[in-house]
């Protein structure tokens, strides 16, 4: 029938306008990464690339065709990326695995297992006698990965750039003067240096070519994304997308020849975190060499023959990456009260969560909550006189002592009569820390203190825990462990004594429970001032820092939360391990400065037999 | 047949209007503050970088400023077509990351949709007709419109991809890949592109496949069947005629499932972990980023408008009553 047919026609004629109309092509989608194009634009057919391993090892050729990976030769990594890669400026903390690490580079790395300075860009650095002035050597014969050579002018400016308002940093509320002069660079001081603080910016600070910056060192900083930016370090941009980041292995590095150094992967893959799960099935599959995500039953799988390892081979199977504290709102009554917050800490065992919540990949913290990588400052003896040890019965005098009675319902009251039920707000889908806190209350409600596991959603716990602009921090009791593992327990004294108190809103990220201790933070910043090299005096304030710390609780140290790696050996080996290479394992921002680094040059590739 | 139209599109403009609405005001209704939780997420160590950070990008996002301006200031840069700067991507356009996304949910949504609503029909007509069809397509046919998208994607995922390693577990394409115009690339997308596709084809294939077996039994028993039948006509011919008036209520029901299925690939795509517009909305969420969850809502609602108005068309052109009604209308 004619116009049965036409009808049909007409249909397939509107789906066919529609489809075009919404959707284009949906053969090969051009997937743009966000804010500029690949330069990934289809090529002609291309072979599969063969480059000879011996070559990729040697770093001596680059990569021919470079659109798939061979596997043996590609370092598949993920936990650290948690949204697509949006950003590659080293000065923006958003910017994607690797940008400061592997692409660009910083002065000196920091070793904390052997709390040791390695000279990286800097081939050395010195004091003057009078410790006023510092003067850093800049290495020769390092360039650029567009060939022209890194100078002491480049150093200089990229310490000078901190200057730049937009980029909101306080190094030069104590430095004064960053000059080059020949091959060094000379930083002067505004009155006594803070030697801690500067210490940790010799090993943070990317060195960028002021060739290309000093164009882009305005206001405007921040937007400048540098995507495929020239760099100095092992590896350079390959391509990124929604879902990973890709680095191939720059041949030119300059460790290769200076520090007979090379890098064993030529691309570095990091895979953008969808959800644990998926993390866990990709290791084991062996879909995922180098795995940073918490993922629960590690140790169950680590004795499972999956081929799967961590740094310690048995409990605490982590390092720990950073401490977990019991954040107090101390401005809100029974919390205000020194009795009470002491009481608390003696009511609660880490113990607990160690073993029942994570299974020992954990371990309980110090009661000064120090990392073990700093337990040559921690007073021992005073730690032992001085510090909260769990004993439920113990917290129950305490308390009756500091004079919060004992309510028909097993709870205790304040002073005045009033019901005390503290909120702890832990934000939701931590499902480790859910489970914590709910161990947590268990162990506050044997010793008489009713706190209210809560998870609220995470942008609700920092509203709750920084405050507004037009309201105070109204939370009262959280988990926290903003502050990472670094060269000197002064950044978690910072953390947790800094004065004058940071305005409630979104930039609060020091002193959580609003301790207010003049003394507590002269001694810090007397900290401050010590050297880093001056341990003896660093030890004193220290003890100092820690008998108000143990006898006030401003904070209550819990766990030390682990820098999560787990590892597949099928395809590479001679990972870092308590044993034989002791490095750091984790790809996250701050720790390839910390020797991460050193992990992609000890790698091996498995050879099949 | 202009008026049925006009009609239809002033509906139409209205409806999105009223959905734009709703959708600038929904993300702002979420507790908490997007600009601290992207500082907070980045762990400076320095409070005034911190509070640097907060100041620019409450100036960026316009946050800053009173509900009622930034409600014109959404209308006005929508008339442009721009779609803002998301929060989540720090600054990039939503616009890029959308279109980004797009390919990917399109390659899944609209031969899922077509296939499984041209399968189904044909098979519940199929299944109208014999008895020993009826009697397995119907049974399965419940059981997969009655399951629920994820769990039909693990499912898939746990036995075909993890047990039986013959499709890829998660992703786009393979991360030993990049996109080019090579046999290789190509065979790779279509290998993640199954297991997506299929959670959400054989769900709805179910549905279809119930529905047109109902509604031909129903025309089978109508008058005008009934008649023909005593007319002598062959039964191929009254097969026919129950077909076509078969088809109208599924070509409504297409409609009305397309606003459903979204919400479908949407957690298929987090299963998956399938880069499309499902996958970005849900880090939005998870990020507080009203700009790309507005944008993304936005182009799903101007979607769903258009494949209805498309749907609108078609119908018009398949049912002859519709077009002499609106003839008569005319008149």
């Amino acid at each position: 029938m004619q116009l049965g047919k036409t009808r049909v026609v007409a249909l397939l004629a509107v789906v066919a306008i529609a489809a075009s109309a919404c959707g284009g092509s949906t053969a090969t989608p051009t997937v743009a990464a966000p804010g500029a194009t690949t330069g990934a634009t289809p090529a002609p057919v291309a072979t599969p690339a063969t480059t000879p391993a011996a070559a990729a090892v040697n770093g001596t050729l680059p990569p021919t065709d470079t659109t798939v990976y061979p596997r043996a030769e590609t370092l598949y990594t993920s936990g650290k990326q948690w949204g697509a890669p949006s950003t590659w400026n080293p000065f923006d903390s958003n910017m994607a695995m690797g940008v400061v690490g592997l692409q660009y580079e910083t002065l000196f790395l920091y070793d904390p297992i052997k709390d040791a300075y390695t000279p990286w860009l800097a081939s050395g650095g010195s004091w003057d006698s009078a410790k006023t002035t510092y003067t850093i050597n800049v290495r020769q014969g390092v360039k650029w990965s567009d060939g022209t050579a890194l100078t002491a002018a480049d150093v200089a400016f990229s310490l000078n750039i901190y200057q730049n308002a937009a980029l909101g940093s306080n190094l030069f509320t104590i430095v004064d003067k960053v000059v080059a002069s020949g091959n060094n660079v000379v930083v002067t001081f505004k009155g006594t240096p803070a030697y801690q603080e500067f210490s940790s910016a010799l090993y943070n600070d990317p060195i960028v070519p002021a060739a290309i910056w000093t164009a882009k060192n305005d206001a405007n900083i921040l937007k400048f994304l540098n995507q495929g930016g020239v760099g100095s370090g092992p590896y350079t941009y390959k391509t990124a997308a929604q879902d990973r980041m890709v680095w191939v292995k720059n041949p030119t590095w300059w460790a290769t020849a200076a520090l007979s150094l090379t890098v064993k992967p030529t691309y570095v893959v990091d895979i953008v975190n969808s959800s644990n799960n998926a993390a866990l099935g990709e290791l084991l599959s062996g879909g995922l060499d180098l795995d940073n995500n918490y993922l629960p039953g590690i140790a169950q799988i680590v004795n499972g023959g999956y081929g799967v390892t961590t740094y310690f081979a048995a409990a605490p199977y982590m390092l720990g990456g950073n401490t977990a504290w019991l954040v107090p709102n101390t401005k809100k009554a029974p919390l205000n009260d020194p009795a009470f917050r002491r009481a608390l800490a003696e009511a609660i065992d880490p113990n607990n969560v160690v073993v029942k919540d994570y299974g020992n990949i954990v371990a309980k913290a110090d009661p000064t909550g120090l990392l073990p990588v700093w337990s040559k400052y921690i007073d021992t003896a005073q730690v032992t006189s001085l510090g909260a040890t769990f004993d439920a019965t113990k917290a129950k005098a305490d308390l009756a002592a500091a004079g919060y009675k004992l309510g028909s319902d097993g709870f205790v009251t304040n002073k005045d009569g009033t019901a005390i039920k503290l909120n702890l707000e832990v934000p939701d889908g931590w499902s480790d820390w859910m489970e914590a806190e709910t161990l947590i209350a268990k162990d506050a409600a044997a010793a008489g203190i009713n706190i209210n596991p809560t998870h609220p959603a995470y942008a609700t716990v920092v509203n709750d825990r920084n405050g507004t602009a037009t309201a105070a921090p109204t939370f009262d009791l959280v988990i926290n462990n903003d502050v990472q593992i670094g060269n000197t327990p002064w950044v978690y004294y910072d953390y947790i004594f800094r004065q004058p108190q940071i305005a409630a809103g979104a930039a609060r990220n020091r002193n959580y429970e609003q301790y207010d201790n003049a003394a507590a933070w002269a001694l810090v910043q007397q900290l401050d001032k010590t050297p880093v090299e001056d341990t003896a005096t660093m030890k004193t304030i220290c003890s100092q820092l820690q008998k108000i710390q143990l006898t006030d609780e401003p904070i209550i140290p819990l766990w030390y939360n682990g820098e999560w790696s787990q590892v597949n050996n099928s395809v590479w080996t001679n990972w870092p391990s308590s044993t034989t290479n002791q490095v750091q394992p984790a790809t996250w921002n701050g720790y390839w400065q910390m020797g991460a680094i050193y992990m992609l040059t000890n790698l091996k590739p498995v050879t099949k037999s | 047949m202009r008026r049925y139209f006009g009609r239809k599109l002033f509906t139409y403009l209205i409806t999105f209007f009223v959905a734009a609405t709703i959708d600038w005001l929904i993300p702002r209704f979420m507790p908490g503050d997007p600009i601290a939780v992207l500082v907070t997420k980045t762990n400076i160590l320095s409070p005034t970088q911190a509070q640097r950070m907060v100041e620019y990008y409450t100036q960026l996002f316009g946050l800053d400023k009173p509900m009622p301006v930034q409600y014109l200031n959404f209308w006005t840069s929508l008339l442009h077509g721009n779609l803002g700067l998301s929060i989540y991507g720090n600054g990039t356009p939503v616009i890029d990351m959308i279109m980004a996304a797009v390919p990917y949910t399109l390659a899944l949504l609209v031969p899922a949709i077509l296939l499984s609503w041209w399968a189904g029909n044909s098979f519940g007509a199929l299944a109208a007709r014999r008895k020993w069809l009826d009697n397995t397509v119907l049974p399965v046919g419940y059981i997969l419109t009655a399951t629920p998208y994820m769990w039909l994607a693990l499912v898939l995922s746990f036995l075909l991809a993890f047990s039986f390693r013959m499709f890829p577990l998660s992703g786009g394409y393979g991360f030993n890949l990049e996109p080019t115009l090579t046999w290789l690339f190509f065979t790779d997308l279509v290998a993640h592109w199954v297991l997506p596709f299929l959670s959400l084809f054989l769900v709805m294939f179910g549905g279809w496949a119930i529905g047109m077996r109902n509604m031909i039994i129903y025309e089978l028993e109508s008058d005008y069947s009934r008649y023909l039948a005593s007319l002598g006509a062959p039964q191929s011919l009254i097969r026919k005629y129950a077909f076509r008036n078969a088809m109208l209520p599924q070509i409504t029901g297409l409609a009305l499932q397309l606003g459903v299925i979204v919400a479908g690939s949407l957690v298929t795509e987090i299963v998956f972990a399938y880069p499309g517009l499902g996958h970005l909305v849900f880090a939005a969420i998870q990020n507080q980023d009203y700009f790309l969850l507005q944008g993304i809502f936005l182009f799903i609602i101007i979607g769903v408008l258009l494949a209805n108005f498309i749907v609108d068309i078609v119908y018009v052109l398949v049912d002859p009553r519709v077009r002499v009604a609106m003839r008569g209308g005319t008149a």
